[in-house]
């Protein structure tokens, strides 16, 4: 059998000088998360749109389901849900109405749309909202009613574009749960993220893309092979000085060795004996780091080691 | 998130192209009609300027404006009609580009969903939006002094025959509101277009007093013709030489706003 999704070779431009995709290909088994990974800009709406069939490619083809993107968009649009970067809801409608819109626009009969839309309602817990105007909803409310609408006839793949941006952490964990939930009913889902927490928590495979182009493939694990589990990061009071650090390291190092301005980032694998290793380093060479952190390797790191440039994230919005 | 499970799909109905289609543009039209149920405001104020319009030209104007052989108020209904739903078409241009501002327009292009359903329903919702600023306008009128000196069926005429020149506007408006970038700016850009058309015409005035190069646009166009028909089927007088070219100046621009707004619907990206 097929991939659920596949995509080979995309390219769209905008205007005569936007590149939006570069020759994207990739492809999504049945049953498995595909986490899209890349900074603002880099071409996962874009990429969502040509799969969804709201936008033609200038070149390459696509396959949702087995359907061609652009000669059975009519097939393609009847087996996937998407739920957009900016909650598609019509605020002026009570999320019940939205729903029952939906599942009419879907060719249901206006009972099994109500009673469909009643289920799904309950499902995302927004039972007591349900016929509340949406625009008095939060942002985590209406992205669930979102999603919700994105399954109101139960596709078997499902896009969601950005699900988690913007969004508080209760949220957040909410719309994990979500996917969790549908990816153990057998749903494929290509989710993008600009977080590489999220694609690590919920994506079977990763796929990075920057300014249009794929740049990395493979599991979490893959990635972050040569970042290591964990990031040492120790900052000086000027960048001679974080300099001058890095080359205590370079070379010796058994990770990755980054300097960013003043900050000196180090790739730790083996736990705390590798982090008292490197400030007894420092210590004996004599250079005073003034403040230290241990964080989780970021997209930021992923990126950098990849193209060596930093990654534009957008920070909250809603 | 609880314990309950996701609903089942249900089965899709089976039904003719032509079904679907109707029906998808029905779902949609009862969607903006419940928007414009439920914010009563824009209806609200979107009949205060005609009324003030009513009140203005009728009583501080109208004074000072001849119209022989009918009384002033008579004369100005059939202007105040016009000009009323051709602005009440501006809502299919401001509703349009507000889905697209929203992603609406985006959720609709990813449902199964017939392509003509977006436009044909926001259309269908304006013409009845219209429907219901007639009757307002038409008490108002009432009000004022305005009489139909002809029979009802005549002025029932007259009210379609507007409702067929708006609903044709309408489609132009979704033109621009398909073009336009956001809302504010799809709302001002009809103004250019309806002031031109409402004022250089027989709305508010005979053409009798214009410079003659004004007079010859003022009595050509279709607002005009649309205006006198709607004035000889309301107060009386020839009915043919006006109707029937409102009526084909309607049909062309209908057959012409059509293709234009779906093309213009199919690209927008
Ligand atoms: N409709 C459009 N018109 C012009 N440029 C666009 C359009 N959509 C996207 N772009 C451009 O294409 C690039 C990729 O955008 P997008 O796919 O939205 O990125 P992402 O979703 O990863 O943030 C960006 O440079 C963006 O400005
Ligand atoms: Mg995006």
């Amino acid at each position: 059998m097929s991939a659920a999704i596949e995509a080979h070779g995309l390219v769209k431009t905008f205007g005569s000088d936007v590149r939006a995709l570069d020759g994207v290909s990739l492809s999504v088994e049945r049953g498995t998360v595909l986490g899209l990974l890349g900074p603002n800009g880099a071409g996962k709406t874009t990429t969502v749109r040509v799969l969804t069939t709201t936008l033609v490619p200038d070149a390459g083809s696509a396959t949702v389901n087995g359907f061609d993107v652009v000669r059975e968009a009519d097939k393609v649009r009847a087996s996937i849900g998407l739920a957009g970067q900016y909650a598609a809801v019509d605020e002026n409608l009570t999320g019940r109405e939205n729903l029952r819109m939906v599942g009419q626009l879907f060719q249901m009969s206006r009972r099994d749309a109500s009673r469909i839309a009643g289920e799904l309602l309950e499902h995302f817990e927004l039972t007591e909202a349900a016929d509340r105007p949406s625009k008095t909803y939060s942002g985590g409310m209406r992205r669930r009613l979102d999603i919700a609408a994105a399954l109101v006839h139960r596709p078997p793949v499902l896009f969601l574009d950005e699900p988690t941006t913007g969004l508080d952490p209760k949220s957040r964990n909410a719309v994990w749960s979500v996917v969790e939930e549908l990816v153990a009913d057998g749903t494929t889902v290509l989710l993008t993220t600009q977080y590489l927490e999220e694609a690590d928590r919920l994506a079977d495979r990763i796929v990075v893309v920057d300014r249009g182009a794929v740049i990395a493939e493979g599991t979490s694990a893959e990635l972050k092979a040569d970042l290591g589990e964990t990031v040492l990061d120790l900052g000086f009071p000027d960048p001679d000085t974080a300099e001058r650090a890095a080359g205590l390291f370079r070379g010796s190092w058994p990770g990755g060795v980054v300097v960013d301005g003043s900050l000196l980032e180090l790739s730790v694998d083996s736990g705390p004996s590798q982090v008292m290793l490197a400030l007894r380093d420092l210590e004996s060479a004599g250079i005073a780091a003034n403040r230290m952190a241990l964080r989780e390797p970021s997209l930021d790191d992923v990126f950098l080691s990849l193209t060596g440039r930093r990654a534009e994230i957008t920070e909250e919005e809603s | 998130m609880t314990a309950s499970v996701l609903p089942e799909a249900a089965v899709p109905m089976k039904r003719s192209r032509l079904r679907r289609s109707f029906g998808d543009a029905m779902v949609v039209t009862e969607r903006n009609l419940i928007s414009y149920v439920r914010i009563p405001e824009s209806l609200f104020f979107s009949s205060v300027q005609p009324i003030m319009f009513v009140l203005l030209f009728r009583y501080v104007f109208g004074g000072a404006i001849a119209t022989p052989g009918m009384n002033y108020v008579d004369y100005l209904m059939a202007g105040i009609f016009v000009q009323t739903v051709m602005f009440g078409s501006i809502n299919t241009s401001i509703g349009l580009a507000e889905d697209l501002q929203k992603g609406l327009i985006e959720r609709f292009r990813s449902l199964p969903m017939a392509r003509s359903a977006v436009l044909a329903g926001r259309t269908t919702s304006d013409l009845l939006r219209n429907i219901v600023v007639i009757v307002i306008i038409t008490l108002v009128g009432f009000a004022v002094g305005f009489r139909i000196h002809t029979n009802a069926i005549a002025f029932l005429g007259a009210v379609l025959l507007m409702l067929y020149f708006a609903y044709a506007i309408s489609w132009g408006f979704a033109y621009i509101g398909l073009s336009a970038p956001n809302s504010e700016v799809a709302q001002l850009m009809a103004f250019p277009i309806l002031f031109p058309l409402t004022f250089a015409s027989t709305a508010f005035v005979p053409s009798s007093t214009m410079p003659p190069w004004l007079r010859a646009f003022a009595e050509h166009q279709p607002v005009s013709l649309v205006i006198n028909s709607v004035r000889a089927l309301s107060e009386g007088g020839p009915t043919a030489r006006w109707v029937i070219p409102a009526l084909i100046w309607c049909t062309v621009l209908l057959a012409l706003f059509v293709p234009l707004a779906v093309w213009r619907y199919r690209r927008t990206a």
